[in-house]
């Protein structure tokens, strides 16, 4: 079994004026092959640090990670990592992007070239493979960035807001492209994201985190990304439960906002 | 003066241009901003400014040269015969006239001596020769029998140190009782100050064909530029290496800092006394020299480079399950090529600066020993020569350099 335990992780920062941050406090969470969980939250409450803990770029002071069984003490192609932006390497067209994995692992080139063909189809890209990157769109990069990720055939892809700095219709786009490929590869998500709708729309599993320390507040199971994969996105906004859900994350959101807007008035 | 017509041309020019482009009329992006003061993407460097900018330096320098191939001149030196009329004064208080005939004749001119014009009384006429722009001193009166003194010019008093403007020069009384006849200088710069663009082209012919001191053109010239090539080189083959290992270990960075550091801001000019005390005037003297001199760009260019990789792209290298070899090999180099060029570039110039100005101290070959051999003999138009292919070598290698850049790393600056 490939599940991915978060065991009790607690991660606190040393500053170097003597101060600590407690980024992370006893998170605990379990997630079975498959599954794809979003993670909201206020910034600073701890979402990429833990994602990197999760990557192995970062040792939690308390607690583990273990995938498979296995523990995790670094990164490793099991856990495929899907970025922001900028993360593609401009110095390579967008094939060599994509079979970037394959190619350190020294895979043939026939069979490299294989995985690269099939996966420009399915992000959709198929006429782009020489293309380079700069040369695409924000929208398009990030498709790259997704085939690159699984190229290496990951077991678990962790995604920092991967869609954050595009526009609001081809982030609805990508939603959707997101959604077909975690169904089609069954693949294991965690993905952060700022935007309630989006974790609404795509997680199967919904984490809200609350900041100082950086904990677990809410947990939810949801049935909007199941619905997703045969409705369109703008039919599951409008179905049963979804606008109330929506309310009440945001409105739990805001709550936190206020108090650390209170509490630094405070502190003041 | 110079300044006064290179300011002229510059106005002149551009207030001409501005309207014959009014009068055409432009219909690109940019004609349709309303505001282009302060927006540095609507600042073209207009390129008829440029040609105009270099004609009229070739202008400026022709009509201060008197040179063929400029129309207009300035007011050249005064050539042919100029003279003047003196009273002498006796001692026992008699005066009497005399005409003084110089001819002005041009450097490299057989002169014609004057005819002796006839005096009145006992002043006798005198005669002289003199090259432009220069002066001669006459003793008019030794000829007037004993004692007598000049007292006048052209019927002017005339007292030691006074100064009289005649025709075609000035003369001046010398506390001695000579007169000094300056030659009217007119404008124009004698050739030895700066010699005519024409004068120039000749001589730069002339050295193609027959070479300068034993060496051709092409020898002086490629002699610096291998110089130039083998500091680079080396400084190259350290440097990087030395950048990178300074990126990538805390060891190395905190070793070499404070050295890097220490010798970025000393001029690769200042070492050249301690250079050749420890490695001689020679070639490995001034390889050493170049090779300082590049050695600190590329390892700052090296360093910067690899302290510039997005931690993003790292991250995302590794959980792509690349080794630490490979990921210095795919990601950490091509990231610091963009860098890496900049910094070549940057050492070429100095490179280039560098060696010219080792030649100078020391050389049997190269483009610095050339000007500076040239200097010593007065051959302004060898020293001219010199440095213009000097300046268009050094403009030259930056644009090679900038073509290779886009050529090479077409990504910089896209990350
Ligand atoms: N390397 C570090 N050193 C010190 N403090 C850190 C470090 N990384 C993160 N922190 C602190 O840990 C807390 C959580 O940071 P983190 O980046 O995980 O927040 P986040 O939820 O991802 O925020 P955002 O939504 O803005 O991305 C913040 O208070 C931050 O200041
Ligand atoms: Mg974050």
């Amino acid at each position: 079994m490939s599940g991915l335990i978060i065991d009790n992780i607690s991660m606190r920062f040393d500053l170097p004026n003597g101060a600590a941050v407690q980024a992370l406090q006893n998170v605990s969470l379990e997630l079975k092959q498959g599954e794809l969980l979003s993670v909201l939250g206020p910034s600073g409450c701890g979402k990429t640090t833990l994602l990197n803990i999760l990557a192995g770029f970062l040792a939690p002071t308390e607690g583990q990670i273990v995938l498979g069984g296995k523990r995790v003490v670094g990164p490793s192609p099991e856990r495929g990592m899907v970025f922001q932006q900028g993360a593609l390497f401009e110095w390579m067209n967008v094939r060599h992007n994509i079979d970037f994995g394959p190619r350190m692992k020294g895979m043939a080139k026939a069979e490299r070239d294989r995985i690269t063909d099939h996966l420009l189809e399915t992000v959709g890209l198929h006429d782009f493979g020489e293309k380079a990157v700069y040369e695409l769109s924000g929208g398009m990069q990030q498709r790259v960035a997704l085939a690159r990720c699984l190229a290496n055939d990951p077991d678990v892809i962790l995604m920092d807001e991967p869609l954050g700095a595009l526009d609001a219709l081809t982030r609805e786009k990508m939603q959707g492209l997101v959604l077909k490929l975690w169904k089609e590869t069954g693949k294991t998500v965690v993905l952060i994201t700022h935007s309630v709708e989006e974790a609404l729309l795509l997680g199967e599993r919904l984490l809200v985190m609350a900041p100082r320390p950086g904990r677990i507040f809410r947990e939810y199971n949801l049935p909007f990304a199941e619905r997703g994969v045969n409705m369109d996105l703008r039919e599951v906004k409008k179905s049963e439960g979804f606008a109330e859900t929506r309310e009440e994350i945001l409105s739990m959101i805001w709550g936190m906002e206020e108090e650390i807007m209170g509490k630094k008035e405070g502190a003041a | 003066m110079v300044l006064v017509f290179y300011v002229a041309i510059f106005v002149v020019s551009m207030l001409v241009w501005g309207r014959i482009k009014a009068h055409r009329g432009r219909h690109d992006f940019t004609s349709l901003k309303t505001v282009t003061f302060g927006d540095e993407s609507a600042i073209q460097p207009d390129r008829v400014a440029s040609v105009i900018s270099i004609l009229s330096v070739f202008l400026i320098w022709g009509a201060f040269t008197g040179s063929s191939i400029v129309p207009l001149h300035v007011p050249g030196p005064f050539v042919g015969e100029a003279g003047f009329t003196y009273t002498a004064r006796a001692p026992e208080g008699a005066e009497a006239e005399a005409e003084v005939r110089v001819m002005v004749h041009e450097a490299g001119v057989a002169p014609v001596t004057p005819e002796v014009p006839e005096g009145s009384g006992f002043a006798k006429g005198d005669a002289a020769v003199v090259q432009a722009w220069r002066s001669v001193l006459l003793r008019p009166v030794e000829n007037d029998g004993e004692g007598a003194v000049v007292v006048a010019i052209n019927g002017q008093p005339i007292a030691v140190d006074d100064r009289v403007e005649v025709t075609g020069g000035t003369v001046t009384l010398t506390p001695r009782g000579a007169l000094n006849f300056q030659a009217a200088k007119g404008w124009q710069m004698e050739p030895i100050w700066l010699p005519a663009p024409e004068a120039v082209v000749a001589r730069f012919v002339e050295i193609a064909t027959n070479g300068y001191q034993n060496t051709s053109l092409w020898g002086h010239l490629g002699a610096s530029l291998a110089r130039v090539m083998a500091g680079f080189v080396l400084g190259s083959i350290v440097g990087i290496p030395l950048g990178y290992a300074m990126g990538l270990s805390g060891w190395f960075r905190g070793w070499f800092d404070p050295i890097v550091e220490f010798m970025r801001p000393v001029p690769p000019l200042a070492l050249i006394p301690l250079v050749i005390i420890w490695f001689g005037i020679w070639e490995t003297g001034k390889v050493v020299l170049l090779f300082l001199a590049a050695l600190w760009i590329m390892t700052i260019a090296a360093r910067s480079g690899v302290s510039g990789v997005k931690l993003s792209k790292i991250h995302a290298a590794y959980s792509l399950g690349a080794s630490k070899a490979q990921i210095l090999r795919h990601v950490i180099i091509p990231n610091s090529l963009p860098d890496i060029f900049t910094g070549a570039r940057v050492a070429m110039g100095v490179c280039w600066g560098t060696v010219v100005a080792a030649e100078l101290v020391a050389a049997q070959k190269g483009a610095g020993m050339m000007i500076i051999a040239a200097s010593k003999f007065q051959l302004t138009d060898i020293v001219v020569m010199g440095i213009i292919l000097i300046g268009i070598i050094g403009y030259g290698i930056d644009i090679l350099m900038r073509m290779a850049e886009k050529r090479l790393v077409p990504w910089k600056g896209r990350g």
